[in-house]
């Protein structure tokens, strides 16, 4: 093996080393440039919605709801999307309420009883509504609830945002319950400590900032979902706290007001845009120091 | 003597635990199936939903292009046509720029750069689609029609159809392609990233040590080993590129019509029943689009699945070998 190394310099030479060479670096050249290409649209998309939507941003914009717009010279709205940002709160809030016992539970059964056949059947399901298209998981919540009601409501988006948010949920844990070392579950073993004793007391509050992240996960990927919500909470310019009625949430203020021919509108559209930006990135940087700590650095 | 105590001791424990420990097992249990029964629900939903359509049409409903609500007519193909080929051009365009992306970041990138870069990368995969597609109303259409596609289609228009105007708001397939790429860069080189950095260190020594050049190191060290990951990742991103949704309806003109020209407005599966599904006047046009939906939902799992086999075989082998 180590006689290989001595001839290493005259291989180079002898087969069209420099033209070799050359091909490399253009190559691996590329491979930077791709990745610099990948990175000009995020920072375009970020900085032009910050831009944007900060000036959107102002006390009525927290504060009002929904005005008509007046016609003029300048048309002109005076409003503010808070009856949106109190729908997308209560309906993801409803969501998360009924997602994070699944979740939780479910991942903790996948890292706790792995290698069944019904823990492989689960783990399947999870992988499969991951991958699902937001709007199918929509259409089932419009089959199910609004057309059997003939009745929009907030609650059938809940429900449609609630099977989007388990998955994250249930991977995130199980995930981070197998960080768990073996040789604490072989130490409580040991002492007899029995087994939902110890996961409920020694498992689960060694990964609980991991738990948190895959909740804090599932909650910005929700915030943005905008299709679930386009066929089941509808819309509604007015404030209202009634889940069994038509709800505004902020994705569905950015959709709209974007298609809208006024520009105080489509400033709005901006500022809803931000605000969810804003969540899926703070959701990402939490993410990111939770798990560079459990991780050790990694 | 010590062994017969032992085995009492465990026995007793195990007596006294029993309890507790088969509760905790089917609590967590029935919560895990809660999550299988999500699965089965939807299946069935959408089945049972659709049942008047798939009557009614039949095997015809994936052939037949007509979509007349007014007459209550409706055929899936243009949906399928546009989902097939947006995703298609969003797969081409990604597909290279992702796998590059991931060869820089599990072998070229500095290390210090390596997780401020993947940070970033990563971060497009999480912003909302709606963010895109207003991004793609405001800002990229006006400047992709302007710039790109009446000049294109004004000096190859004539000559190859898949390029001729007019080109009219902007709005349509090769737009929808360009968006969806953006969005699924991530996927693809996240994938190709894990893959390729599970690529064991002898197989990269042997080529250095022949004095391979860096280039030939990745050319033919690593990527052969990661193949079958890399192409499961670009299925991964088709799978989503197939099943998005906001991004698509914002900007690809929601005319379910199949057109020859790429710069024409069209239409997907999934953009197709977010706009139609909520003003849905009759019984049939609800369940078509019902159907619709599954056939998104079948042609995503099929996507979806082979991309699973093939990061799961790549995983696998490069487990039993290191």
């Amino acid at each position: 093996m180590a006689a290989t190394h001595a001839p290493r310099q005259s291989l180079l030479e002898a087969s069209g080393s420099q033209r070799r060479k050359i091909t490399s670096k253009i190559l691996v050249g590329m491979t930077g440039a791709a990745t610099l290409i990948a990175l000009v649209p995020l920072l375009l998309i970020i900085s032009y919605v910050v831009v944007q939507g900060f000036q959107s941003l102002n006390f009525d914009f927290f504060t009002q709801t929904f005005k008509p717009v007046t016609l003029g010279s300048a048309p002109t709205s005076a409003g503010g999307v808070l009856h949106a940002i109190v729908g997308s709160l209560l309906i993801v809030g409803i969501a998360l309420l009924m997602a994070v016992p699944v979740g939780v539970m479910a991942g903790i059964y996948l890292a706790e009883y792995p290698g069944t056949s019904a823990s492989n059947v689960i783990r399947f399901s999870t992988d499969v509504l991951t991958a699902m298209p937001s709007i199918v998981v929509g259409v089932v919540a419009y089959v199910l609830i609004v057309q059997r009601a003939q009745q929009f409501s907030a609650l059938a988006g809940s429900i449609a945002l609630m099977v989007l948010m388990v998955p994250v949920v249930t991977r995130t844990t199980e995930e981070i319950l197998r960080l768990v070392p073996g040789s604490v579950r072989e130490a409580a073993m040991a002492l007899g400590v029995p087994k939902w004793r110890f996961t409920l007391n020694v498992v689960i509050p060694m990964g609980l900032s991991g738990i948190v992240t895959g909740i804090l996960l599932a909650f910005a990927r929700a915030m943005g979902e905008t299709a679930p919500l386009l066929v089941t909470v509808l819309g509604n310019n007015n404030l209202t706290f009634d889940i069994f009625g038509p709800m505004q949430a902020l994705p569905l203020i950015a959709y709209r007001y974007t298609e809208q021919p006024f520009e105080v509108l489509n400033q709005q559209a901006w500022g809803a845009a931000l605000i969810l930006v804003a969540i899926v990135l703070f959701a990402n940087v939490m993410v990111r120091l939770a798990t560079r700590r459990t991780t050790g650095g990694r | 003597m010590q062994h017969a105590d032992a085995v009492s001791g465990w026995e007793r424990l195990r007596r006294r635990t029993r309890h507790g420990d088969l509760l905790f097992w089917l609590i967590a249990l029935s919560f895990a199936v809660l999550v299988v029964s999500l699965l089965v629900a939807i299946i069935a939903v959408t089945w049972d939903g659709s049942a008047a359509a798939r009557h009614e049409f039949g095997f015809g409903f994936l052939t037949s292009s007509t979509w007349n609500p007014v007459k209550n007519q409706y055929g899936a193909l243009p949906a399928i046509y546009g989902t097939v080929m947006s995703s298609a051009i969003a797969l081409l365009i990604a597909g290279p720029i992702g796998v590059m992306i991931g060869v820089f970041l599990a072998e070229v990138s500095p290390s210090r750069l390596r997780m401020p870069l993947s940070f970033l990368v990563e971060l497009l995969a999480a912003i909302p689609s709606v963010v895109y597609g207003m991004w793609g109303i405001f800002v990229f259409i006006p400047f992709f029609r302007k710039w790109i596609a009446t000049p294109i289609s004004e000096q190859f228009g004539d000559a190859i159809p898949l390029l001729a105007g007019p080109v009219t708001v902007g709005r349509g397939m090769l737009v929808a392609g360009i968006i969806l790429a953006i969005m699924i860069v991530p996927t693809i080189a996240a994938v190709s990233r894990d893959v390729l950095s599970v690529v064991p260190t002898h197989q990269r020594e042997a080529l250095i040590a022949l004095g391979a050049t860096r280039w030939e190191v990745i050319r033919h060290a690593m990527i052969p080993y990661a193949r079958a990951g890399i192409i499961g990742g670009m299925m991964l991103g088709l799978g989503r590129a197939l099943g998005e949704t906001m991004a698509a309806t914002m900007v690809i003109g929601n005319t379910p019509r199949i057109e020859g020209s790429l710069f024409a407005p069209a239409t997907t599966a999934a953009s197709l029943v977010a706009s139609q599904l909520p003003n849905a006047g009759s019984e049939m046009h609800s369940s078509a689009l019902i159907l619709v939906a599954l056939v998104l939902f079948c042609i995503t799992l099929v996507a979806n699945s082979i991309a699973r086999l093939l990061v799961w075989k790549v995983q696998r082998g490069s487990g039993g070998r290191a």
